[in-house]
């Protein structure tokens, strides 16, 4: 640790130093890949230099060390917390405080299309009620797969990079049944995430001997597999062109349409709106996210969950105490894929088309940056976690005052995934246990505490 | 026969740019013990570096190509092993005492940085380079189907063979070797004893990065074209062949990395074309499951 720097002119001359070699470190990464930049043109490729980019881009390292030395960092290049210890004071959290915040978030999610109807007609925001609801839609999506994948990942503490596979299964299933069988959502949800949770077995059984690292590759490596399976068993998966024309789910049985013997809209009396089916898919994600929460919340308190939970803290010990840990993984890998089929299924009907493209390893990331970030184990983590990254795309492609700043060939969504990646790394960083690090034990021998996630060991080697 | 000995050659220069990178897997895994995901991707930069170093130089009125070469060589070295340091300096020094899988997905993160940022910076595109190394020799002909050796492909088994050498050299000979395998065996006693743990990683992730960007200069030479992802599916192969010759182990990574080209090339020459792609993921989920300490490498201990 340096020694602390005592007067202003020294610590001044110690940052400026430092801000420098930043800088100079900038230069050098950046003189090539962002001064320059490769151009097609008529005879292969030439340069077209961007110096004024390359300057500000150093410039702004410049600044921003400079500010951080000065202003955050007292001039010992120590942050100012030690990196383990909790953010802030874990809040004793009573068991009622955390059930009423947790129903408080149902309710808001129950009553939301009603918040954002009466919203938009008195403040007339310009958000039209079918666009946010769109949108909360896939976010709650994200927050099911997150459920799911926080199972594997923040129970039973597997790292599972190829999680998107389970969701591909869900989605061809119901996309294939559906429109080759002409079977209905109702029938071929259960029968996905079914489909699902074979595959997690399936899968499941050759990893059971690998651990960490290892085990998350090769599950990357499964993800990929199916993807391109998909891709190229074209009989069956009409290849890179997908399944289009998948039925939209009925309301049991009566169609969400303008005009037929019975909808909808005729039996209760309404008249034809679209946006029927948009709250219906609403509720149905809604109460699919719900049922994960709840099994995921009582799974943790049968002896399986809590086989889960300690073999994330030590297999070794787990086995010695004589827990069947193949039994606990393929569970676990079961549980999880089933819940990732039921929205691949969703996935699928909301969609009407499906093709190999949404099941890339992006996506497998994006769900599991969204359980780590959130928190690992942590239910409202992931809430959160969702909203905020979800959102946040939804937000950036909503930027195009930006141009104005930038000029006219900018384009936000570019830089959704760059921007990704830095809140996946940024946050990693500056909480390691995520946002919500806080959460209660599932087990307690004679009085309740908030845990702090740093207590947790987690596999920590 | 002759079709089979050209498929032999060619699966030996596309296996040497494997093992190049794979370098860089096997010697961080085994200092660190973390899977450097970013690899693919700090390749993939190098690569770029190389291609806007080449045309910078072109510009610049140098003619020879021989001297254009090593001009790029070292400048894309010095450049890309900057990349590599500043990922490790970043994304996983904080998280060095953290829990097993966060530097795993800082990791993850910094892959998906570096691929949008070049996307970002230089476009999605394909960017091609028409051939600089052209020619080669006839090793012999059968029936009509000749036996190709370009001067690229020896270019690139010589490329690696020296950089190997000189690597390995450093490995055993130096004093910054000996803190590498001081740090591989037990960090907090090295450190101990007055190895400068921090600044051997780092090293450990430059040199990585340095080798993986003379792989991306063979590899742009070689194809004549790069994209941003070109780092993903290499990245996964090389990890495969480190893992398949021995993880730790630099001759592993060479030998897993040739074994993993001759495969890959023998798989599009004699099967289907049209799974490719699938070959990277099994063979790599194949090797972890059934081979997970590798040809060359020694069995995870578990200690309680």
């Amino acid at each position: 640790m340096a020694e602390p720097v005592k007067t202003l002119s020294h610590r001044l001359q110690a940052a400026v130093a430092d801000a420098l070699l930043a800088a100079y470190v900038a230069f050098a990464l950046f003189c090539l890949t962002l001064g320059f930049k490769t151009v097609d043109s008529v005879g292969g490729l030439t340069l077209k230099s961007r110096p004024v980019l390359l300057a500000t881009v150093v410039g702004i390292v410049f600044v921003g060390r400079l500010l951080l030395n000065l202003l955050w960092w007292n001039g010992n290049w120590k942050m100012p917390r030690p990196a383990w210890g909790p953010v802030w004071p874990i809040p004793s959290v009573s068991r009622y405080g955390a059930d009423n915040g947790a129903l408080l978030l149902v309710a808001a999610a129950v009553l939301f299309p009603i918040l954002a109807y009466i919203v938009e007609k008195t403040f007339h925001l310009g958000l039209p009620v079918r666009y946010l609801l769109d949108l909360s839609i896939l976010v709650l999506t994200y927050v099911m797969l997150g459920f799911g994948l926080n199972i594997v990942v923040g129970l039973a503490g597997l790292l599972d990079l190829g999680y998107v596979a389970f969701y591909a299964v869900g989605a061809y299933t119901l996309a294939l049944l559906a429109v080759h069988f002409d079977l209905g959502f109702w029938f071929c949800l259960p029968l996905a995430g079914l489909l699902a949770a074979l595959w997690g077995v399936v899968l499941g059984f050759p990893v059971l001997r690998l651990r960490g690292d290892y085990l998350a590759i090769v599950t990357l490596a499964f993800g990929e597999i199916v993807r391109i399976v998909l891709l190229n068993w074209t009989e069956v998966t009409n290849g890179p062109n997908g399944i289009s024309d998948i039925p939209k789910p009925t309301f049991f049985g009566l169609p969400f349409s303008a005009s037929g013997p019975e909808t909808f809209a005729s039996f209760f009396g309404l008249r034809y709106d679209p946006l029927h089916a948009i709250l219906f898919l609403y509720y149905l994600i809604l109460g699919l996210a719900l049922i994960t929460s709840l099994v995921t919340l009582r799974l943790r308190r049968l002896p399986i969950g809590r086989a889960w939970e300690a073999m994330r803290e030590d297999e070794i010990a787990c086995r010695s105490l004589g827990i069947n840990t193949t039994i606990a993984k393929l569970t676990a890998f079961a549980t999880g894929a089933m819940f990732g089929g039921f929205a691949g299924a969703f996935f699928a009907t909301r969609q009407g088309f499906i093709s190999p493209e949404s099941f890339t390893f992006m996506e497998s990331a994006i769900i599991l940056a969204i359980v780590v970030l959130g928190g690992m184990g942590s239910q409202i983590g992931v809430v959160l976690a969702a909203i905020v990254m979800i959102g946040g795309f939804e937000l950036l492609r909503n930027m195009e005052w930006l141009q104005i700043v930038f000029g006219q060939d900018f384009d936000p969504s570019l830089y959704r995934m760059l921007l990704f990646g830095i809140a996946m790394v940024g946050i990693m960083l500056w909480r390691p246990r995520g946002i919500i690090s806080s959460r209660e034990p599932s087990i307690v021998l004679n009085e309740r505490r908030a845990v702090g996630g740093h207590l947790v060991k987690e596999g920590r080697a | 026969m002759a079709y089979f000995l050209q498929q032999l050659v060619n699966g030996i220069a596309l296996g040497s740019i494997y093992g190049l990178i794979a370098i860089g897997y096997t010697m961080v895994y085994g200092i660190v013990g973390m899977i450097n995901f970013a690899h693919g991707d700090i390749f993939m930069v190098g690569a770029f570096i190389a291609l806007i170093a080449f045309l910078l130089i072109m510009s610049l009125g140098v003619t020879l190509i021989p001297l254009a070469l090593v001009l790029v060589l070292i400048i894309a070295m010095l450049l890309t092993a900057m990349w590599g340091w500043t990922v490790e300096r970043i994304a996983y020094r904080p998280l060095r005492e953290s829990f097993r899988l966060a530097p795993l997905i800082t990791a993850i993160g910094m892959s998906i940085i570096l691929q949008n940022f070049i996307q970002v910076a230089q476009g999605a595109r394909v960017k091609p380079l028409q051939p600089i190394i052209t020619g080669g020799y006839q090793i012999f002909d059968e029936g009509g189907f000749a036996v190709n050796l370009s001067n690229i492909q020896i270019l690139i088994v010589v490329t690696t063979v020296a950089l190997m050498g000189v690597f390995w050299l450093i490995i055993t000979r130096t004093a910054l070797g000996r803190a590498q395998r001081a740090c591989e065996q037990d960090r907090l006693m090295a450190a101990l004893s007055g190895v400068n743990v921090d600044r051997t990683i780092s090293l450990t992730f430059v040199i990585g990065a340095a080798l993986a960007a003379v792989a991306g200069l063979l590899y742009l030479l070689y194809y004549g074209v790069i994209d941003f992802f070109i780092g993903f599916v290499a990245g996964i192969k090389a990890f495969t062949a480190a893992v398949f010759g021995g993880i730790g182990s630099l001759p592993g990574a060479m030998l897993g990395g040739l074994v993993i080209g001759l495969i890959e090339t023998f798989w599009s020459a004699y099967f289907t074309i049209e799974y490719k792609g699938v070959d990277a993921s099994s063979m790599l989920a194949i090797v972890l499951i059934f081979f997970p300490s590798g040809l060359l490498g020694r069995p995870e201990v578990e200690k309680v």
